[in-house]
């Protein structure tokens, strides 16, 4: 590496559209809306930084705190469910021959190359009361149903479960679409274990739901943290998941800030909300360094 | 086949094969039946009623939908060309030179990546509005907000990946280079950029992945004159699924599919090339 004196002319082409767009349309806007959550409203679409922390009082309201603690539970529930679906996915394309995992990769990460949107839009046809989920429920129950019926009970007639518009609806979605961000760093930490830990924890006689707990769990660690940081972070800023299939009592605290910025029109609570999810985000960061670091 | 799996044979255990199979439906189920409707002969997607392309037909003769896919795609485009080329510029700035802030600049990259989406989209969707970002421009120039919202959430994992692909670079070659009378563009052109091409594919293709599949910004830094197909389809579906989301949904997907693959595609024969200087 060279000290950026002995080529400055090359040093600055390099770096300066970068910096500049970084600094224009990134730092720049977050350091405006870190300015407006000190700000009050001044008429439709002023606004005055005078330093207030009404905002932030706001935003710490119970009801608002409440939202939080809400938008948390669903995150960390459906980051849960994804960790449980994922790991023996991962283990498995792991495990698999070498000239299957391309393949699998490739099917793990592929629904992820169609847009956001019109994967939450496909849960809808899933989920809703005359939806696919509900379809072959009631395949199963009639199935069921001709078996006890052959044994002379009768069952009732089936009922279509609510799925959708239901906090059950945000996390199956939020499940469906950051799968895949579980799979592939669960993956890598799996394909690098030194497989020679598992034989010898078998040949000592620990068996195979042993050896997994104390044994490929720990060594997955790394991987399970990352995996778990890369679905918490979206999930907890989810709004468009909740706002499509979520119900009247599934509104996320992403919900109540796109509220602010649009038809609320209150840009200061907005603001202050954006950084208060921010912050716990940062938490969750310096959490995991922490948690990594020990690892070591 | 015919061994007994052997106690790490994970992949031959039955019960490991049917999760596997039951995530790939999970997955791929919601995508397939939105496709296969898209071609259902049926006002309400529920019931199958026969083939037909007549959502296709109206989903073609829809102007703004049209409009707004065309701006999608040109988004992505015009991000995935920005993002790729200052995304390199600043990995070998990071990659080649020691400099003051340093830490900063790398910091201060990865924080796009790491903060919820929402923050972001707000956040630009109050500075374009506070700087006064021209509006009413003509096409494409009024997608240039967007664009610059894209850029910005992608450039970095380019930088990234580009940078990850230049750890590997011998700096010898461009010293051998120099020595042999090259310039600097010169070493650029013919040594670092060859060495770089699979980074760059590689950055550039996540790049586009990550302007087609974003919704949140977009969202956000739509100015009301502005059609994108990500609002569009969200006003459609708010007011209702018919199968004619589900046919511009098709289509998308498949544009998708298609450049993935020419992308890759133009990948492949980079491998077979010996790394280093051309003769």
């Amino acid at each position: 590496m060279e000290s950026w004196r002995e080529q400055p002319v090359v040093f600055w082409t390099f770096l300066l559209p970068g910096a500049f767009w970084l600094l224009g349309f990134f730092l720049a806007p977050l350091a405006l809306i870190w300015l407006y959550s000190f700000g009050e409203r001044a008429g439709p679409v002023d606004i005055v930084v005078t330093g207030t922390r009404e905002n932030y009082l706001a935003a710490l309201d119970p009801i608002y705190l409440g939202l939080f603690w809400k938008s948390f539970w669903i995150a960390a529930l459906a980051t849960a469910t994804t960790l449980v679906i994922a790991f023996p996915v991962a283990l498995a394309v792991s495990f698999a021959p070498a000239r299957l995992k391309p393949l699998l990769l490739l099917l793990v990460i592929l629904p992820f190359w169609t847009n956001l949107l019109i994967r939450t839009y496909a849960m809808i046809a899933v989920l809703r009361t005359r939806g696919y989920a509900n379809f072959a429920l009631e395949a199963i129950w009639d199935l069921v149903g001709a078996g006890s019926g052959l044994l002379g009970i009768a069952l009732q007639a089936f009922e279509p479960l609510t799925l959708l518009y239901s906090n059950a609806a945000v996390v199956i979605g939020i499940v469906y679409v950051y799968l895949p961000f579980m799979v592939l760093p669960l993956y890598a930490t799996l394909e690098r274990m030194d497989r020679s830990y598992l034989e010898a924890s078998l040949d000592l006689g620990a068996g195979h739901l042993r050896t997994f707990m104390s044994v490929v769990v720990p060594l997955a660690r790394p991987g399970i943290l990352s995996g778990v940081i890369l679905v918490l972070v979206p999930a907890l800023g989810t709004f468009l998941i909740s706002d499509l299939l979520g119900g009247p009592d599934s509104q996320l605290i992403g919900n109540v800030i796109e509220r602010q910025f649009k038809a609320a029109n209150n840009w200061p609570l907005g603001a202050a909300m954006s950084f208060l999810l921010m912050y716990v985000t940062f938490a969750a960061l310096a959490l995991r360094a922490f948690l990594a670091e020990r690892d070591v | 086949m015919s061994e007994p799996a052997g106690p790490l044979d994970y992949d031959r255990r039955l019960w490991l094969r049917a999760w596997l199979a039951a995530t790939f439906v999970f997955l791929y189920a919601p995508i397939v039946i939105l496709i296969a409707f898209s071609f259902n002969d049926s006002r309400r997607n529920i019931v199958w009623r026969g083939f037909t392309l007549d959502y296709y037909a109206r989903a073609w003769n829809d102007t703004s939908l049209i409009e707004a896919f065309t701006n999608s795609i040109v988004i992505a485009l015009l991000a995935t060309a920005i993002s790729t080329t200052i995304g390199a510029l600043l990995a070998l700035a990071l990659w080649r030179f020691r400099f003051p802030g340093k830490a900063a600049v790398e910091g201060a990259l990865a924080l796009p990546i790491v903060i919820p989406e929402i923050c972001m989209g707000v956040a630009l969707m109050a500075f374009f509005s506070r700087i006064g970002w021209p509006t009413g421009l003509p096409w494409p120039l009024n997608l240039g907000a967007i664009v610059a919202g894209h850029v910005a959430f992608c450039f970095p994992f380019v930088a990234i990946v580009v940078r990850a692909r230049m750890a590997g670079f011998d700096r010898a070659l461009e010293e051998a280079s120099k020595d042999l009378g090259a310039g600097e563009w010169q070493t650029l052109r013919y040594i670092t950029l060859p060495y770089m091409r699979p980074g760059l594919v590689a950055g550039a293709l996540l790049a586009m992945t990550l302007s087609l599949d974003d919704f949140v910004i977009t969202f956000f830094t739509s100015g009301p004159d502005t059609l994108t197909f990500p609002v569009k389809v969200y006003s459609m579906v708010r007011f209702g699924a018919t199968p004619t989301v589900n046919a511009a949904s098709t289509v998308l997907i498949l544009v998708t599919v298609l450049l993935t693959v020419i992308a890759v595609r133009l990948q492949r024969p980079e491998r077979t090339i010996v790394e280093g200087p051309r003769a």
